[in-house]
């Protein structure tokens, strides 16, 4: 029996919720309605001229080739951060999980990068990698003759902030899987074997399947990481250059609206940004919160 | 409990002491700029004498990070009814700010305040650039032209003649390749901020218009020219020269400088505020005029890059007042000699570079005077006073975008070429409609 607590007076949770309430009233529903509205508009960039547009921001905008390639840009650049790094942090997870020697060494070198903020994480692989005076180019170069100019070429750009955002976001991964792990049952891997089942066999048949509220959760998150989170990266690596190679959704929508001063476009864009965030939200709470069970 | 009291102790106190400081005597002068580091501490040096000076008014400068960031937090301190008296915008915010309805001229707030200033004496590309049907509209602070700096230990290493830097891009290309076929260095030159030195400052140097309406100057109805006969042979032959290594593309803004600084290549181009760098970088290096495709081209004059200080509404005329004196002070000679030979900056006025002329300057920092002569080559015309364009800062990354395509490989010259002017067309459209 859980125990629950009752108020005796009807408004003192009320009250008690009040600086909650408050904090999300003016700083998440009131910029959003600002968006909402700024998105139906154009205006001069000292807001002395304003036009009410109707929905033609949203239409120059769906219209704009940078747009459509920037939301190629974001599905490739999600995409990839997701997956390729919830399966490399599951790896290292089921390795980690092993009875090893220095274990707990090495468990706590794999969260270290969660702790390094993520602009500080990029310029230190942006050292790394830079074309004039990185050490690994400079050893790509000098021994298998590859030129990884990622100042200049897109995908070299792409793959290192994607490397970037997936080498950050490591930990956070891989303190999940190791958590999720943990709580299965020794005793049916132990049947498992007893079974004669080979390794890999107890991983994909018992490991995988009760780890699976993990995976999704996991998923979910590193959409949501890389589709918002990671603009302190590129900002500081590439800015969403060369080309516009790297620029994903959100870093547009600052690019127009707070360097260019379009804050019509870059307010469309953010009610853009806000409907994925509401899908995605629903998405979890609706498959993963209760289909998903422990 | 006790904590909370604190606050409050602490909270009071501090409101005491902020009532104190606005009651006395000096009047306050907000002042927000974007120049960092050393350069930053120029400008603090500049208004402590300013301070000093006079006993009336106290400029205090806040450094508020960016071009880009000071401005878009200007904005929205004038929206919400508290801006500063000055602000520091860079010359792509120029249109904008003019049309913004929320400055104060310059020529006006002067002849308001009866101070009497010698427009005629100011450098004439630098003045151009900022003025409104031929008013002063904001007062040139930092000015800079792009400028040939060349590593002359790697021009002896290539047998050339360290002295004899090249004048053409023809000689460009030529002195290149005898540098990388003898391996004293892997490419030839590259470049700082791509769109304004190699397209914008290349256009008015060979006396050709960026964009119709005299630059801009004259309409809002602006279109790019950048596509024209000469656009294309220019692209085209850096194009070429970016496949056999000639030329190297090293990104914007600043982010080239090591390729040179780090003997990568000979030759670079790029803004001469970078003067003050090369002197502490250690390399022997030199710096000559923009090279020139030659004839049938005329030699005309380059344009400036950098920023100048505006003045926003909605202060008291007395403040106003001390904005002018402030003012006065930055274009007075013997500030603008000091501030050019801190920075590198070029003088905003003939008296200045007549001081420093004076002083030697120029026999003892030879290459400070490159941007000078450059700049004064011969008198502005409407297509090379400067370039006056709405959304600037956008068309410049949209040129850069294309360029970077081009030079990827991945657009031929022409595709890129036309699709920079068709998408900077669309956003000078965009521009106009708002101010229709």
């Amino acid at each position: 029996m859980e125990r629950q607590v009752v108020f005796r007076n009807k408004w003192l949770p009320y009250l008690l919720l009040m600086p909650q309430i408050a904090i999300t009233i003016v700083f998440f529903f009131w910029p959003a309605l600002t968006s909402l509205r700024l998105a139906l508009y154009r205006t001069t960039p000292f807001g002395d001229r304003m036009f009410f547009v109707g929905l033609q921001n949203f239409q120059r905008l769906f219209a704009s080739p940078q747009y459509r390639q920037s939301v190629m840009t974001t599905l490739v650049f999600t995409a990839s951060v997701t997956l390729v790094g919830v399966f490399i942090s599951l790896v290292i997870a089921l390795l980690l999980n092993q009875a090893i020697k220095g274990r707990t060494i090495y468990r706590t070198a794999i969260l270290w990068p969660y702790g390094v903020a993520l602009p500080v994480a990029g310029v230190l692989w942006m050292f790394l990698m830079h074309p004039t005076f990185g050490i690994v180019p400079y050893y790509l170069d000098g021994i298998i003759n590859f030129n990884f100019d990622w100042i200049l070429n897109g995908q070299a750009a792409m793959l290192l902030v994607i490397l970037t955002a997936i080498w950050t976001n490591l930990g956070y991964n891989v303190a999940f899987f190791l958590a999720g792990l943990q709580a299965i049952p020794q005793s049916l891997l132990e049947a498992a074997y007893v079974d004669g089942a080979t390794r890999v066999r107890s991983i994909i048949h018992i490991t995988l399947p009760l780890l699976s509220p993990t995976i999704f959760f996991l998923l979910v998150m590193n959409v949501v990481y890389s589709l918002f989170d990671t603009f302190g990266l590129i900002d500081a690596v590439t800015k969403g250059g060369p080309a516009g190679a790297t620029e994903i959704m959100i870093y547009k929508a600052y690019r127009d609206g707070i360097i260019s001063l379009n804050l019509g476009s870059s307010a469309a864009q953010s009610v853009v940004l806000m409907v994925l965030a509401i899908l995605l939200t629903v998405f979890q709470f609706r498959f993963i919160e209760r289909k998903v069970s422990y | 409990m006790r904590k909370a009291k604190q606050l409050v102790v602490l909270l009071v106190l501090s409101l005491l002491v902020l009532g104190a400081g606005t009651a006395s005597a000096k009047v306050q002068i907000d002042f927000w700029y974007s120049l960092g580091g050393q350069l930053g501490e120029t400008v603090q040096q500049l208004v402590a004498d300013f301070n000093a000076s006079q006993d009336e008014y106290e400029v205090v400068a806040f450094f508020r990070g960016a071009y880009d960031e000071s401005m878009t937090a200007a904005i929205a301190a004038y929206r919400a009814g508290n801006p500063p008296h000055i602000i520091q915008v860079y010359e792509v915010g120029t249109q904008t700010m003019l049309l913004s309805g929320a400055i104060y001229p310059v020529y006006q707030l002067m002849a308001d305040h009866g101070i009497d200033i010698d427009w005629e004496d100011f450098v004439g590309a630098v003045y151009s650039y900022y003025t409104h049907e031929d008013n002063l509209y904001s007062m040139p602070f930092n000015s800079s032209s792009p400028i040939m700096f060349y590593n002359k230990d790697i021009f002896a290493a290539a047998g050339l003649d360290p002295e004899r830097p090249p004048q053409t891009w023809q000689e460009v290309e030529e002195y290149s390749r005898k540098i990388i076929e003898s391996g004293a260095a892997k490419y030839g030159f590259t470049t700082g901020w791509p769109s304004w030195v190699l397209l914008e400052n290349m256009h008015a140097w060979h006396g050709l218009p960026f964009a119709s309406q005299g630059n801009g100057f004259d309409g809002l109805d602006v279109e790019l020219l950048i596509n024209g006969e000469f656009g294309m042979m220019h692209v085209s032959k850096l194009a070429e020269w970016h496949e056999e290594g000639i030329y190297h593309y090293g990104g914007r803004g600043d982010s080239a400088n090591w390729i040179f600084m780090n003997g990568d290549c000979a030759m670079m181009p790029h803004s001469s505020a970078l003067i003050g760098s090369m002197k502490q970088s250690g390399l022997n290096w030199g710096a000559t005029m923009l090279p020139h495709w030659g004839d049938p081209y005329p030699k005309a004059n380059s344009i400036i890059g950098g920023a100048t200080l505006w003045v926003m509404k909605g202060h008291s005329e007395e403040e106003y007042r001390g904005v002018a004196k402030f003012l006065e002070f930055v274009a007075q000679p013997e500030q603008q000699a000091w501030w050019h030979k801190q920075t590198g900056y070029v003088p905003i006025t003939n008296a200045a570079a007549a001081i420093l002329e004076a002083e030697g300057h120029f026999e003892r920092e030879p290459y400070q005077r490159v941007a000078i002569d450059q700049l004064n080559y011969s008198p502005p015309t409407s297509d090379t006073r400067g370039l006056r364009l709405g959304n600037f800062l956008e068309i410049r990354n949209v040129i850069e975008e294309e360029l970077e395509a081009i030079f990827a490989g991945a657009k031929s010259v022409e595709a890129g070429l036309n699709d920079a002017v068709r998408r900077s067309n669309q956003l000078l459209r965009e521009f106009a409609e708002l101010y229709q």
